[in-house]
């Protein structure tokens, strides 16, 4: 008993640390006073403000629009990467491979670095061109989007696809009618993966992004790092929006995944 | 004639990428940090950095740092990854859920809202650097370490523990000489995720008032300075450390691997 409830008070203590920041935030966001800690009055301001700033609202779209266009990129590549990698001889399939480590293991800052000075530096690449940019994001994700489709392919019966050919289809039709839907589900967490990591991402985004573009990570910190306090309770209230999608969106695939888990029951006991 | 692709074929874009921006990049580094501003060969970047105390104590800094974090990581972790993993909750996978949601917002926004309550518990942050900056890179850092632990633990066979049991085992012998090396890949795995990020995230010291420097912000200092050459010795040091790390534990995997066949 005692250790029952010495287990649940560990949990309990560990989730509070977790999200006891996050929630103060959420609470005080909706406050008019610019101090935790400090009492005020219910006010809907800081959302106000939030999509009113222009300043923000360029940081948002931009944060958002890069992320898209990044795991759009970066998903088409990594899924191309892992079939071929997968149907290649051991030499190619070991160079992408450990090729594709180095992103995952490496750290962000000589990543973001290294990019710089080959783009910028050496190739004399303008910054404003957002090239350097979308490489340096694409970098960071694909490897993710790579290691989420091999496991897909790996499960998948490799006689569908001599079956599909057999009966006619073209090499081309049999990747997509027969491959691309089994591997579909790598794909999904894989681009959102990506998506993920790019709005995530601080170190490649400040070495390589032009001048006045923000994403929310370099936005965030300029702002703690000046006297910005005016945009200060919006970002409060841009933490508390996100935390709730991220929120809405883990108990939406839940309950979905716990519909389909059921409906697996059902058959199984018929 | 219609031109036939084989499935081969496809990670050539893939391939290409990889050559272009991710091995060529470190080529380019490699180069600038033996060379001077003139592009003749020198090791004095090399030298500069071992000899110069700041950038010594740096390195013995973030490791400082980065050991300490993994640790707390580490200490906090692997409970909950144990009572999760071993016990017979039907809502497990959702409590796990509410440890890992955290992980998906903007680490930036999360950092900042430490902050805020940090400042709002000790008044100024300038009073326990070095501490709040633990705080924070355990918060932000603690899913990477709790989710290989849970993999690993969860897929531990009852039976090895329970023939261990059989044999005699105590609770305690069996944890130590069982589930603990059992778990190891885990563990190592985990703390590989920890440590790196521990050693070179600089933003979460910038945001929390530590003005102390660790591994990434040299490159960070370098960077604003335009000195490209001693940046980039950095960088390759840092990859030295990644290099010996990853074979390090390569050869825990190994033995790991050895051990369960014995099994």
């Amino acid at each position: 008993m005692i250790k029952k409830i010495m287990r649940s008070l560990w949990l309990g203590i560990v989730l509070l640390f977790i999200y006891l920041p996050i929630l103060i935030l959420a609470g005080y966001s909706f406050l008019d006073t610019p101090t935790i800690g400090a009492s005020g009055s219910f006010t809907l301001q800081n959302y106000v403000k939030l999509f009113t700033t222009p300043e923000l609202l360029d940081m948002i779209s931009g944060t958002l629009s890069l992320a898209f266009q990044c795991a759009v990129i970066s998903t088409i590549l990594g899924t191309l990467g892992a079939i071929g990698a997968f149907y290649s001889k051991k030499g190619m399939r070991n160079f992408i491979v450990t090729a594709n480590q180095i992103p995952i293991v490496n750290a962000d800052v000589v990543t973001g670095f290294s990019l710089c000075i080959l783009l910028i530096v050496v190739l004399g690449m303008d910054k404003d061109t957002f090239i350097p940019l979308i490489a340096g994001h694409v970098v960071l994700t694909s490897p993710f989007v790579y290691l989420s489709v091999v496991p897909k392919l790996k499960q998948m019966d490799y006689s569908l696809y001599e079956a599909a050919l057999d009966l006619g289809a073209s090499a081309r039709q049999a990747l997509f009618r027969i491959v691309m839907p089994q591997i579909i589900p790598g794909i999904i967490s894989g681009f959102l993966l990506s998506v993920t990591l790019s709005m995530d991402d601080y170190f490649i985004t400040s070495y390589t992004k032009p001048a006045t573009f923000n994403t929310i990570s370099t936005y965030v910190v300029n702002a703690t790092r000046g006297s910005n306090t005016e945009v200060k309770t919006a970002l409060w209230a841009l933490s508390t929006l996100i935390f709730a999608i991220i929120l809405l969106v883990v108990l939406i695939s839940n309950i979905t995944a716990n519909r389909k888990a059921g409906e697996k029951n059902d058959t199984n006991e018929i | 004639m219609k031109y036939h692709f084989s499935r081969k074929q496809l990670c050539i874009p893939y391939a290409v990428f990889l050559v272009c921006f991710v091995i060529a990049p470190l080529i380019v580094i490699l180069y600038y940090a033996f060379t001077n501003g003139e592009g003749s060969f020198t090791i004095d970047n090399l030298t500069g950095f071992f000899t110069s105390k700041n950038t010594i104590g740096t390195l013995f800094y973030s490791v400082l740092i980065a050991v300490t974090t993994t640790c707390t990581c580490l200490l906090i972790a692997y409970p909950i990854a144990y009572i999760l993993a071993r016990s017979k909750m039907k809502k497990k996978t959702v409590l796990m859920a509410l440890f890992i949601v955290p992980m998906w917002v903007n680490f930036t926004l999360r950092i900042l809202a430490l902050k805020e309550v940090l400042t709002m518990i000790e008044g100024n942050l300038a009073f326990h650097p070095f501490l709040n900056t633990i705080i924070g890179m355990t918060y932000d850092f603690f899913p990477f370490m709790i989710l290989p632990l849970y993999t690993t633990l969860i897929n531990l066979d009852n039976h090895v523990l329970e023939a261990a049991y059989d044999l005699g085992a105590g609770k305690i012998d069996a944890f130590m000489k069982v589930t603990l090396p059992l778990s190891l890949p885990g563990i190592v795995s985990g703390v590989t995720m920890v440590f790196l990020p521990a050693m070179t995230n600089y933003v979460i010291l910038d945001m929390l008032y530590n003005n102390t420097y660790i591994m990434g912000s040299l490159i960070g200092s370098y960077f604003n300075a335009y000195d490209w050459h001693s940046g980039s010795m950095i960088s390759i040091v840092l990859l030295l450390i990644i290099f010996i790390a990853m074979w390090a534990t390569n050869g825990f995997t190994e033995k790991e691997s050895e051990r369960k066949s014995i099994l």
